[in-house]
C-alpha cells in the first residue's frame, strides 16, 4: 500500500525563495559541478605544478639572494599567468552559456522558479570561485608556504607587493570572466563560442606592447593610438601593473608602458590596473545579462 | 486559468506557432496533440517563458516573463528530452528542493513507486542514467512539487509498461492541478484528460472539449467489424464490455461517453484488424446497450 501523505510536498505552492537562496544554489552547483569536471583538474594540476616549480627555484635562489629572489618567481608566474589565464578562463567558461543552451540544459532547469538574472550572476560567481581555485589559491599557498619560509630564515617579505600581484590575478580572471560570458551569450553554439573566443584572446595578444612596438615603427602609427590600445588592452594593462610592481623603471617593458607610467605615475596606474578590468568584467558580464535575459533559452 | 492570445512565434523568419487562442480554465487536463513540428513544444516553451513571443500569455494572471518566478513556483515541468545533466542524481534532487521548496522524501517516494528505487543511484550521474530511469526521476521531481500547473511533454515516452501505468495512476491522483500535456499517443492518455488540442503546423486544428460535448450519463453505442479474429483484441474488447456476433467478427455493445477518446484509443492499436467502426450516441446509461 502506498503512503500517499508523502507523495506531495507538505506545503503548497509558495513565494519564490528569496534571491539570495537561488543565488547561492546556482553557484553552489556551478562549484561542485566544475570540481568534478576533468579539466578542472587538468588545469589545476597544471596551475599547481608551475606555482610548485617556480616555488623550488624562488627558494633556491632566494637562500643566495634573499627575498628579491622569491619576487623575481612571482614575477615569472604572472608573467606566465598572463599568457595562460586568460586563455584558460575563455576556453573553460565561453561554452557557459552557449553550451547549456545548445545541450538542452535550460529548458529543464530554467523551468524550475530562478530569476534568470539570479542564474545568471549565480553561475558568474561559481565560475569565478572555480578560475580562483585553480589559478589563484596554487600562488597564494605557495606565497604563505614562502613568506613563512623567509620569515623563519629572517628575510624580509615584501607583502604589499604580494598581495598587489594576487589582486592584479584576480581581477584578470574577473575581466575575461565578464568577456566570456558576453561571449557565450551572443553566439549559439559551443563551438562557435570558443572560436570567437580564440580570436578574442589572439587579438588582445596581438596587441600587447612589444607587437605595438613593432607597428609604431613599421607603420609610422601616432604614439598615442598606441598608447590608448595598451591602455585598453587588458592584457597589457595587467602585465604593465604586475611589472610595475617590481620594475619601477619598467626596462622590461615596452615604450607604450613607459608612456603609460610616464602620465600615470605608478599609484595612477596601479589603480587604472585594477579598477579598469573590473569595470570592463562588470560591463561585459552585465551585457551578456541583458543579452541573455533577452533571447531564447532554448 | 491559463489565456493564450494570439500567440505566434518565429524562428528566423519561419512561423513556428502561427496565432493561437486558447482559454485553460483551473484544473482541466489538456491533451495536445499533433505531428512532430506541429508546434507542441515551442507553445510549452512559450508558457515556461522560455521563449519570447508575440502575443499575450497570462497563468492566472502572471506573465511568463514579468512574473517568471512566481508563475514556475506553481509549475512543474516534465521536458520531452531529459537535459545531459553531469551532477549526481542526489545533488539534482538537493538542487531542486532549495529552488523550489520540494520535499526531497516526497520525490524518492514517488520514484519509488515508479519503480526506481533513489537511494541506489543517488551518487551516479545523472546522464549516465538510463533514459528510462532519467524520464522516472523527472517526473517524479515534478509531481512531487505541489504546484497548480504540471506541464508534461511526452511523459511517458522512454517508460516501459508498468511504469507508464504507474504514471498515469499518479496522474490521475493529481486531479486538483491543470494539467497540459503533449503526445503523440492520445490513447496513451485519453483517459486522464478531458479535452483534447490537436496542433497542425502551428494552428489549433482542434479543439475537443470531451465533458462538455458528451454528457457523463450518456452511453455511445458501438459497433466494430474486424477482418479476421484475433485473440488479443477479443480480450481487450471483452474488457470494454463489447461481445462478439457468431463469426467473432462483429462485436457490438456500448460505452460511457466520457471514455470515448480511451476507447478509440484502444481501436488505433488495432487499425490493421479492424475494417468498419461505427460509433453513435446512444441512451443513458440505465438503458441496456
Amino acid at each position: 500500500m502506498h503512503q500517499t501523505l508523502l507523495l506531495r510536498s507538505p506545503a503548497g505552492p509558495a513565494a519564490p525563495l528569496g534571491p539570495l537562496t537561488v543565488f547561492l544554489a546556482t553557484a553552489r552547483l556551478d562549484i561542485t559541478e566544475a570540481f568534478r569536471a576533468r579539466w578542472f583538474h587538468f588545469y589545476a594540476l597544471v596551475f599547481c605544478g608551475l606555482v610548485g616549480v617556480l616555488l623550488g627555484f624562488g627558494l633556491t635562489e632566494s637562500r643566495v639572494m634573499g627575498f628579491q629572489g622569491l619576487s623575481r618567481t612571482l614575477v615569472t608566474y604572472t608573467q606566465l599567468a598572463m599568457a595562460i589565464l586568460p586563455i584558460f578562463v575563455l576556453i573553460s567558461t565561453v561554452r557557459t552559456i552557449a553550451g547549456d543552451r545548445e545541450a538542452g540544459v535550460y529548458e529543464y532547469m530554467l523551468a524550475l522558479p530562478i530569476p534568470l538574472s539570479v542564474w545568471y550572476a549565480g553561475r558568474f560567481a561559481g565560475r569565478f570561485a572555480g578560475r580562483f581555485v585553480v589559478s589563484v589559491l596554487p600562488v597564494v599557498l605557495a606565497l604563505v608556504i614562502a613568506a613563512l619560509w623567509g620569515v623563519a630564515n629572517g628575510v624580509g617579505v615584501p607583502w604589499r607587493h604580494l598581495a598587489l600581484d594576487i589582486g592584479l590575478l584576480v581581477v584578470l580572471i574577473w575581466c575575461f570572466l565578464g568577456i566570456s560570458f558576453l561571449i557565450s551569450t551572443l553566439t549559439r553554439s559551443a563551438d562557435a563560442a570558443q572560436t570567437v573566443a580564440f580570436v578574442v584572446w589572439i587579438v588582445l595578444v596581438a596587441a600587447l606592447d612589444l607587437v605595438l612596438l613593432g607597428l609604431l615603427i613599421r607603420k609610422q602609427i601616432p604614439a598615442e593610438a598606441v598608447v590608448g590600445i595598451a591602455l585598453i588592452n587588458p592584457l597589457q594593462v595587467f602585465r604593465t601593473g604586475s611589472m610595475l610592481l617590481f620594475d619601477p623603471q619598467l626596462v622590461l617593458l615596452g615604450p607604450a608602458a613607459w608612456t603609460l607610467f610616464d602620465i600615470f605615475g605608478e599609484r595612477g596606474f596601479l589603480i587604472w590596473a585594477f579598477v579598469y578590468p573590473l569595470l570592463l568584467g562588470l560591463l561585459t558580464a552585465s551585457l551578456g545579462a541583458i543579452i541573455f535575459r533577452r533571447s531564447d533559452l532554448s | 486559468m491559463i489565456r493564450i492570445e494570439g500567440l505566434r512565434k518565429r524562428f528566423r523568419g519561419a512561423v513556428v506557432v502561427d496565432g493561437i487562442d486558447l482559454a485553460i480554465p483551473a484544473g482541466q487536463r489538456m491533451a495536445l496533440v499533433g505531428s512532430n513540428g506541429a508546434g507542441k513544444t515551442t507553445l510549452i516553451r512559450c508558457l515556461l517563458g522560455e521563449y519570447h513571443y508575440e502575443g499575450r500569455i497570462t497563468v492566472d494572471g502572471l506573465s511568463p516573463h514579468g512574473d517568471r518566478a512566481a508563475l514556475l513556483m506553481r509549475t512543474a515541468f516534465v521536458p520531452q528530452l531529459p537535459p545531459p545533466l553531469r551532477m549526481p542524481v542526489s545533488e539534482l534532487v538537493r538542487f531542486v528542493a532549495r529552488v523550489s521548496g520540494v520535499d526531497p522524501r516526497a520525490v524518492a517516494a514517488i520514484a519509488e513507486r515508479l519503480s526506481l528505487p533513489l537511494e541506489p543511484i543517488r551518487s551516479r550521474a545523472f546522464n549516465k542514467l538510463s533514459g528510462g530511469q532519467k524520464q522516472k526521476l523527472l517526473v517524479a521531481i515534478a509531481l512531487a512539487r505541489d504546484v497548480d500547473f504540471l506541464i508534461l511533454d511526452e511523459p511517458a515516452a522512454n517508460l516501459d509498461p508498468p511504469a507508464r501505468a504507474a504514471l498515469f495512476d499518479l496522474m490521475a491522483e493529481r486531479g486538483d492541478a491543470t494539467m497540459i500535456i503533449s503526445s503523440h499517443r492520445i490513447d496513451e492518455i485519453a483517459g486522464l484528460v478531458n479535452r483534447v488540442v490537436e496542433l497542425d503546423r502551428g494552428r489549433v486544428a482542434l479543439d475537443d472539449h470531451v465533458v462538455e460535448t458528451l454528457a457523463p450519463d450518456r452511453l455511445l453505442r458501438c459497433e466494430v467489424r474486424l477482418g479476421a479474429q484475433e485473440p488479443v483484441f477479443a480480450r481487450a474488447a471483452l474488457d470494454w464490455g463489447l461481445q462478439p456476433d457468431d463469426s467473432g467478427l462483429m462485436w457490438r455493445g456500448a460505452i460511457p461517453a466520457p471514455d470515448r477518446l480511451r476507447f478509440l484509443g484502444f481501436l488505433t492499436r488495432y487499425s490493421a484488424l479492424i475494417v468498419a467502426i461505427r460509433v453513435e450516441e446512444h441512451e443513458h446509461a440505465d438503458a441496456s446497450p
